[in-house]
């Protein structure tokens, strides 16, 4: 038997849903993505946004357990100074959700059918024009899927889809609860690559 | 609270961290602090020849006093010269401070003269980095980044300021304490872990421990030693753990790894419980990792938890500081004898020495390591290039302290050799340190011989003259049908190239010349070179294949040993 770790046996689910939450600060999203990039490990899809606490944000990762041990993804992104904490839902109870824009070809013939398709995934019409509609959907990566999959006879003329965003279910949380010390939390927020009110010189000196 | 420019501030602050030296180099955007430096006398500045140079002296330093070093270059090309080193440094966890300078704010992302982006290209190298554009966050951004260099397992940092940021204005106020969120090493191994490893340890018949770097920079070798004597465990290191555990140690049973001792490997291998402290678990140490001793059971005790489990599974994981858990462990322990076991290695030893050296007229390089060994008393700090003299300094000379030998070992960085030596001799006023210089690495960097004379820093230079890239030759001949495709390398006239920087040298040619040499070398107060002239196509044995795992380490053939 071999203990080596590269050759990785998989036997939790496929795709792991992790919740990094980080310092916002300029280059953090960089400091992740570089991360994954060099240790080989594939992401299928990436958010970020702001969370309930100012001066943090959430990414959420949804990745490939088979690109790499997933223990050792959330190690390596501890090791981010930036990262405050890692968390993996996909070991827990969780609601995972995504956001779809669909721009599909309608005329007069199928629109009704069109609104009926979308009726049934309950996706709302937030756009119609002579010859496309654009239907807003969220919900779980299946049924996104299958609406997407329903569109493609019609013709499906964009799709924009935000990626999963996930929280586990009843009054278990990933927040981070310890408060930046002031004199930080002043420092980073004046961070950033521009400084406001100057102008140009002629030349670098 | 005072005002200062951004430059007093980050000379200030640097000098509150306990710096004392900075190696660097000026260019246009570092003026504004190279203006203010001689405000602060207790700042000494290095004047390198190259940024190259200037990270690996801080490096150097680093290595041999455990303190952070600190390198500066200007922006653009000063920063991308720092960045062999810096990558040196991280693949070594070694605490080094890059300072670099950038182009004004106004002018940032806009492809300015000598514009680099070296905060993003040095992000996947450092331990992390920052770009300042306010002076007002330049003192906590220094402490921060100090603290991060210097605690848990250490790192470089970078820190790049842009030219106005030197030359703005700022009240100036040493914050009190750093609290990241996002940065809290573990210290203290868990309880429970230390018990059950020392449960394995007690039920272990053959056991054997792996020391690694770590050991070293969490300043534990009077543990580990604690822990192998009670339960009387034989000690190998890593590379880079050579000098963490005494050599002459009777439970020192050398090094493994691609050109460790053969009876290492072999012990390293038929163990049935291995204990890496403070080592990676790195494929030049365990050779190909599907097929490491498959027997054994791993504990594994290191301060960055993505470590353990990275290259093997583990039975224990133990997170914390070498210092915190060594001690921890040893309690718990039974004093144990394994007499069998400790029976087999040395059987092993005895019938597979690795490190006898053979009868020759030639001027065997083992012969000129162990020489140095004799006459230095092992006592001197030993800094290496890359290649094989490394491997020999490795081998053929006895550690006895900490900090004793000073190498490239994850990045394997040629040209590391001299400037390391530079750093460690500032570091080590007063003590005896040899750069063991390869033809092919000292041509690397032997411009910084002019830091040596400036500086008046006794650095002994040694090379070791074979006239190839003698790991590539080695390579050529036993694994590439010796097809010798650029092994070969021409050398300038090495003496009289230290004689125009006004270093003293010295040729030798034969064997019974060495001694001499080298004593007249020590004798000299002040820097030296000796060009030995060594045997051209000597191999570095035992040797574990590229790829090959550690059962199948290959001790020196006997047409080899014949010459
Ligand atoms: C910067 C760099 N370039 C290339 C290599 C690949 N390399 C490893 S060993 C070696 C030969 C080293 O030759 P020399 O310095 O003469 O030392 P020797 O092996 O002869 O002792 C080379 C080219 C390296 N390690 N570092």
């Amino acid at each position: 038997m071999s203990r080596e770790n590269g050759v990785h046996v998989n036997n939790g689910p496929r795709h792991h849903t992790v919740v990094a939450i980080v310092e916002d600060r300029p280059g953090v999203l960089m400091r992740v993505a570089s991360l994954f990039r060099r240790r080989g490990f594939n992401i299928d899809s990436l958010t970020v946004g702001p969370t309930e606490s100012e001066g943090l944000s959430r990414i959420t990762m949804l990745v490939d357990g088979e690109s790499a041990p997933i223990e050792q993804v959330e190690k390596q992104l501890y090791k981010l100074i930036d990262v405050v904490k890692v968390s993996n839902l996909s070991q827990e109870d969780m609601l995972a959700r995504e956001l779809a824009l669909i721009k599909v070809r309608a005329n007069n013939l199928n629109r009704h059918e069109i609104l009926e398709i979308a009726q049934v995934f309950r996706a709302d019409v937030v756009d119609v024009a002579t010859n496309s509609l654009i239907l807003q959907v969220t919900g779980d990566e299946d049924k996104i899927d299958g609406l997407v999959k329903m569109c493609e006879p019609y013709g499906i003329r964009e799709l924009s889809r935000t990626g999963r965003i996930a929280m586990v279910r009843g009054a278990k949380s990933t927040t981070v609860h310890e408060a930046e010390p002031a004199a930080i939390a002043r420092i980073h927020s004046t961070q950033g690559r521009r400084i406001e009110g100057r102008e140009l010189p002629f030349s670098s000196d | 609270m005072v005002n200062m420019t951004g430059s007093q501030i980050v000379l200030e602050s640097l000098q509150r961290e306990g710096v004392d030296t900075i190696f660097g180099y000026p260019g246009g955007v570092v003026l504004p602090l190279y203006d203010t430096l001689p405000e602060f006398p207790g700042i000494r500045h290095v004047l390198v020849r190259h940024e190259q140079a200037a990270a690996h002296m801080a490096d150097g330093y680093a290595r041999a006093s455990g303190r952070m070093g600190v390198c500066l270059g200007t922006s653009g090309p000063g920063a991308t010269n720092l960045v062999t080193g810096i990558c040196t440094s991280f693949m070594d966890s070694t605490p080094v401070f890059a300072l670099t300078g950038n182009v004004a704010r106004t002018l940032l992302g806009r492809d300015g003269f000598q514009e680099a982006d070296i905060t993003g290209i040095t992000q996947p190298i450092t331990k992390h980095n920052y770009l300042v554009m306010r002076a007002e966050n330049l003192a906590m951004t220094i402490r921060e980044a100090t603290h991060i260099a210097t605690t848990g397992r250490p790192g470089p940092v970078l820190v790049d300021v842009p030219k106005d940021v030197f030359q703005e204005e700022a009240p100036f106020e040493w914050p009190s304490e750093i609290n990241l969120r996002g940065y809290k090493p573990t210290v203290e191994g868990h309880a429970g872990m230390i018990r059950r490893a020392a449960k394995l340890i007690n039920e272990a018949e053959r056991p054997i421990i792996i020391a690694g770097h770590g050991v070293i920079w969490g300043d534990a070798g009077n543990e580990l030693v604690e822990l192998a004597e009670k339960a009387n465990i034989p000690v190998v290191t890593t590379f880079l753990g050579i000098s963490s555990f005494p050599e002459s140690h009777e439970l020192s049973y050398g090094w493994l790894g691609m050109h460790g001792m053969y009876y290492a490997n072999m012990a390293a291998d038929t163990a049935d419980l291995v204990i890496g402290v403070g080592m990676r678990f790195d494929d030049r140490a365990m050779g190909r990792f599907s097929d490491f001793n498959p027997n054994a059971k791993i504990i594994h005790i290191d301060i960055d938890p993505a470590e353990i489990g990275k290259n093997f599974q583990t039975a224990v994981p133990i997170v914390g500081h070498a210092k915190n858990v060594l001690p921890r462990l040893a309690a718990e322990v039974d004093a144990a004898e394994h007499p069998p076991w400790i029976r087999w290695i040395d059987k092993m030893r005895e019938d597979h020495p690795s490190l006898d050296i053979r009868e020759s007229r030639r001027m065997l390089p083992q012969y000129v390591m162990r020489t140095l060994y004799e006459e230095t008393g092992g006592d001197a700090t030993i800094a290496t290039g890359v290649g094989q003299h490394q491997m020999w300094a490795g081998q053929f000379y006895n550690y006895k302290r900490p900090r004793q030998l000073i190498s490239s070992g994850g990045l394997g960085t040629m040209g590391f050799e001299l400037p390391a030596a530079i750093g460690a001799q500032v570091a080590l006023p007063g003590q005896e340190v040899w750069a063991i210089c390869g033809d092919g690495g000292f041509q690397m960097t032997m411009q910084e011989m002019a830091v040596l004379v400036e500086e008046q820093l006794p650095v002994k230079i040694a090379i070791f003259n074979n006239g190839f890239l003698g790991m590539i030759r080695q390579w050529q001949q036993l694994f590439y049908d010796k097809n010798f495709s650029s092994a070969a390398i021409t050398q300038p006239d090495f003496c009289k190239i230290a004689d125009a920087y006004g270093i003293r040298a010295l040729r030798v040619e034969h064997k019974n010349e060495v001694a001499l040499a080298i004593k007249e070398a020590r004798a000299h107060k002040g820097p030296i070179l000796v060009d030995f002239q060594i045997d051209q196509e000597e191999n570095v044995w035992p040797m574990v294949p590229a790829g090959a795992a550690l059962s199948e380490t290959i001790e020196a053939p006997a047409e080899e040993m014949a010459r």
